[in-house]
């Protein structure tokens, strides 16, 4: 049903907030067992923070802070209508509104976490 | 112009899945889905089932999925899809055949919110005064024909049969801000319940479906505002 129905913004706002909010909570899973090697085995935690910086692990990174970035601002909107149900005639310009602040502020933290890897193929230094 | 209508159907009697099948038809543009699928059913197939009614957007009996969209097929136009139409029926409730789906339990939801004035004071000499300022804060809910198209576009439905559904919770906001009602507090139980208002999503499917424009989330909101208020 759900690939069924042509989702509009309201849907595919729904459905994003979803799949990061699933995407966030795999990771906390993930970051559990890391934060928990640190005592049980300081080894296995390095070689940890060792796949987290290579050029994968950046790449997921950036992919676990657009789902926290965009489920932070989606959930921000959902807020706004909750709190102010005549901010609903709004939805859509609110969605939209909350794409330009998650390329305004995806894109820098993206090359940020990125720039080891990309910056000496670009040639300004990790 | 030349059209292509896909139609679900499905016969309890013959088959075992829907399946869907093909009608070419030659049609003004601005004719209606409803149109094209009485030129089927008169022309080409006499066994093509699906309801309808008054034809103009009043009765809410011609609800379906129309090019993957909530609508009703007597008020949307050839010239707003294209040459290609699919027409399935409303998602998530139990197909009868073709485009029929079986209403009887969106219509027990509508009935369990009490969609109906309640007052037991004495009926006064003339009628019930009300202000136009106590008229506008429930007028946007008066207009829901029941068609079903809005709480069958609901994910939150589609996955929850048992919701209320934006048609029962409309229709009960119609009367909760209703100044002569006085059955507001029971209606509100009804709905915080954990299949009442507490299921909306804000997905806005259902505003996107409804054929009179209603403004459906808004008023599941304010419904979901008027609980927290009672319980605080």
């Amino acid at each position: 049903m759900l690939l069924r129905y042509r989702a509009r913004e309201g849907m595919l706002a729904w459905a994003f907030h979803r799949i990061s909010g699933v995407a966030i909570w795999l990771f906390v899973v993930v970051h559990v067992v890391d934060i928990y090697l640190v005592g049980g085995d300081p080894k296995a935690y390095n070689t940890v923070l060792q796949i987290y910086g290579s050029p994968i692990g950046r790449v997921a990174e950036v992919l676990l802070g657009a789902a926290l970035l965009y489920h932070a601002l989606n959930g921000l909107r959902i807020l706004i209508i909750d709190l102010w149900p005549a901010m609903t005639v709004y939805h859509k310009a609110l969605w939209y509104a909350s794409w330009v602040i998650f390329v305004l502020v995806g894109i820098p933290g993206a090359f940020i976490i990125l720039r080891p890897v990309i910056g000496p193929i670009l040639g300004i230094g990790a | 112009m030349h059209v292509s209508l896909r139609i679900q159907r499905f016969d309890p009697d013959r088959d075992t899945a829907s399946h869907w099948v093909e009608y070419g038809l030659d049609v003004d543009p601005m004719a209606r889905v409803l149109d094209l699928l009485h030129q089927v059913k008169w022309e080409q197939d006499s066994s093509l089932a699906f309801r309808r009614s008054c034809g103009h957007g009043i009765c809410g009996s011609d609800a379906m999925m129309i090019n993957g969209r909530n609508r009703l097929a007597c008020k949307i136009r050839v010239d707003q899809l294209g040459r290609k139409i699919s027409v399935a029926p409303l998602p998530g409730l139990p197909v009868v055949k073709d485009l029929v789906v079986d209403m009887d339990g969106f219509f027990a939801k509508y009935r369990s919110v009490h969609p109906f004035l309640v007052n037991d004071d004495p009926p006064p000499a003339q009628e019930r005064r009300q202000s136009q300022a106590q008229r506008a804060v429930f007028d946007d809910t008066t207009k829901c024909i029941l068609c079903g198209a809005c709480t069958s576009s609901c994910p939150s439905f589609w996955a929850r049969p048992g919701y209320v559904g934006p048609a029962a919770i409309v229709n009960a906001h119609r009367f909760i801000f209703d100044s002569r009602d006085q059955g507001g507090e029971e209606r509100l139980q009804i709905l915080a319940d954990r299949d009442g208002v507490w299921r909306c999503r804000t997905i806005f499917n259902c505003v996107d479906a409804c054929p009179r424009g209603i403004n459906i989330t808004r008023a599941i909101l304010e419904v979901s505002a008027a609980i927290v208020e009672k319980s605080a």
